[in-house]
């Protein structure tokens, strides 16, 4: 994994810039030789890719269809319960074979010759294998299950669903850490989840701008002035970032305060005291996890974003779309439990989120502008170094540890 | 007779709401809409499989006033051009609980530097009232094809 390699695009070989985690090469967010590995290394590599909810295939023959990186695959449970992650390509001549985002099945079909796969991906069924009145066929010693459909390793803890290409992996709560598994089970407690639905967008930017936004608590306490102005995420609040011990995985949390000028709006132009909403039901959050944090943002390897903000909760998946793009699917969810009310107080706080958020259209549209301007020149490089040089855990936002403590990672998997 | 007059009263107001959005009045949007309203943005595969969840969700006039003011003063986003068509009106009731009318929309969106695209394509699901003569909207649904949003959605529809 470790094994330095010279990428040469264009006559060119890349070289991290001399300055180390605190400067990122623009070229990371688009050279297509970088993308290509990135596909190899990391997302076919050593990880565990978020793939979905046991809550959204829970009966025999459910399946859905998703991405682990830009590899199209079904997720399906087979009627002994085993859910199963299969690559959606025909083994006979590649054909993706599964269009339908949810569906329930005995059996895939390819529509071009209809070769036929049990939910575990064996091939059982090739028409005209014999051959029609003595010509033709499959060779005799043709073996079926030598061509059934790739299949991912797969764990899942608590409702959650991860796969990976790789099938040496550690178990899902060692490649978390102790520190990353407590906040996942803050919110994946064993609860039965409830899907209250979805929203996908395609964000016209590298992958890896999405994973430095949540890392970055900066831009949070300046960009987002809705979130500053009613106090939900402002950097004179008690708050904190921390990574497990490789730096790949992070999360920032943070406690709600007031809306009043203080610390943390004195250099923010744009904070407005006077704002008031017409109708206050769009904020009325309520507690329901432990500790005093009111917001906890969890970002996991290679693929996940695990949002809990107020009462919104919601997975954003990642999936590339070639160095310039990625979409991202939220999975907003509550849990089989929670009352009407509740569920309707999810639904109101899900106005923040998604491409039409209240919060996170300011983090879509800044990463669009962030990849028109860093196509420019591919030669410069980012300047992160706030709170110096540190990748370790902060007590505050005024730091841009997580986001080298990402690309210290990045940088082994990559050989860069 | 009437139907023909009602038909031209339904155009007539969505054509004003398209061109509130249109020459970006929005102040003038939650005027269409009574005080006790709804109005939602949904995407076609959660509402076909009965999941509640709205991309965008109001359930007042207020919280459309609120929508309006975040996209005034709290919001970042890239300067763009919206330009709704809307056509193939179809009144489905005229009841004691107002007036059933569906219609299909296309929402075209022109960012600076490039051409015009295609944003946004679905049909309105509409429940209209009369308040002092005027027909306004107890209920718009949007509800979109577009499941993959091109980017950010800043607008109502």
């Amino acid at each position: 994994m470790n094994n330095a390699v010279d990428i040469h695009t264009n006559g060119a070989t890349r070289h991290w810039p001399s300055q180390g985690l605190t400067r990122i090469p623009y070229w990371v967010y688009q050279d297509p030789a970088i993308y290509e590995l990135e596909q190899q290394r990391i997302f076919c590599g050593p990880g565990w890719s978020y793939v979905g909810f046991e809550a959204e295939i829970p009966n025999p023959g459910d399946f859905r269809r998703t991405h682990v990186g830009d590899k199209p695959v079904v997720v399906a449970r087979h009627r002994d319960g085993s859910i199963n992650v299969l690559v959606n390509r025909c083994a006979h001549r590649g054909v993706q074979f599964c269009r339908a985002n949810f569906g329930n099945t005995n059996a895939f079909t390819c529509p071009y010759h209809q070769w036929t796969y049990d939910l575990k991906g064996n091939l059982t069924g090739v028409p005209f294998r014999r051959g029609v009145l003595g010509h033709g066929g499959m060779p005799s010693d043709f073996v079926p299950g030598e061509h059934n459909l790739h299949s991912l390793k797969v764990t899942t803890r608590n409702g959650v669903i991860f796969a990976s290409f790789e099938h040496g992996m550690p178990s899902f709560e060692e490649y978390l850490g102790p520190k990353m598994l407590a906040y996942f089970d803050r919110v994946f407690d064993g609860r039965e989840l409830s899907v209250l639905g979805y929203m996908r967008q395609r964000i016209p930017s590298n992958w890896k701008l999405m994973f430095e936004n949540i890392k970055d608590p900066y831009h949070a306490t300046l960009l987002h002035v809705f979130l500053v102005t009613f106090g939900l995420f402002r950097a004179d609040q008690p708050s904190a970032v921390k990574m497990d011990a490789s730096g790949r995985h992070g999360v920032l949390v943070s406690s709600k305060g007031e809306q009043k000028a203080g610390a943390g709006t004195a250099e923010m132009k744009a904070f407005r005291a006077d704002f008031k909403l017409n109708d206050a039901r769009l904020l009325d959050p309520v507690r329901e996890f432990p500790g005093t944090e009111t917001v906890a943002m969890l970002t996991l390897w290679p693929n996940l974003i695990v949002q809990q903000q107020s009462n919104t909760l919601a997975t954003r998946q990642l999936v590339t779309r070639g160095p310039h793009a990625f979409d991202l699917i939220w999975t907003f969810f509550g849990y089989a439990d929670d009352s009407p009310e509740m569920t309707r107080r999810r639904l109101r706080q899900a106005n923040l989120m998604g491409p039409a958020g209240l919060v996170s259209i300011d983090d879509s549209e800044v990463m669009q502008l962030s990849q028109q301007g860093v196509v420019q020149d591919q030669n410069d490089c980012g300047v992160v170094e706030l709170d110096g040089s540190s990748v370790g855990d902060a007590d505050h936002m005024v730091t841009e540890a997580p986001v080298r403590a990402f690309y210290s990672y990045y940088r082994e998997v990559m050989g860069l | 007779m009437r139907t023909h007059e009602l038909r031209a009263e339904i155009e007539e107001l969505y054509y004003d709401y398209a061109a509130s959005l249109d020459e970006l009045e929005l102040e003038r949007w939650p005027e269409f809409f009574l005080e006790d309203c709804w109005y939602k943005i949904i995407s076609r595969e959660n509402y076909e499989r009965s999941l509640p969840l709205a991309t965008m969700w109001c359930e007042s006039k207020g919280m459309l006033k609120d929508r309006v003011v975040t996209i005034r003063q709290t919001q970042m986003f890239a300067p763009r051009t919206m330009r709704h068509v809307v056509s193939n009106t179809r009144i489905k009731s005229d009841g004691r609980e107002g007036i059933q009318s569906e219609a299909n929309y296309v929402v075209i969106q022109t960012m600076v530097d490039e051409e015009s695209k295609i944003f946004n394509a679905g049909r309105y699901l509409d429940t209209l009232v009369r308040e002092n003569g005027q027909l306004k909207f107890k209920s718009r649904i949007c509800v979109y094809d577009t499941i993959m949003i091109p980017n950010s959605l800043i607008y109502p529809i």
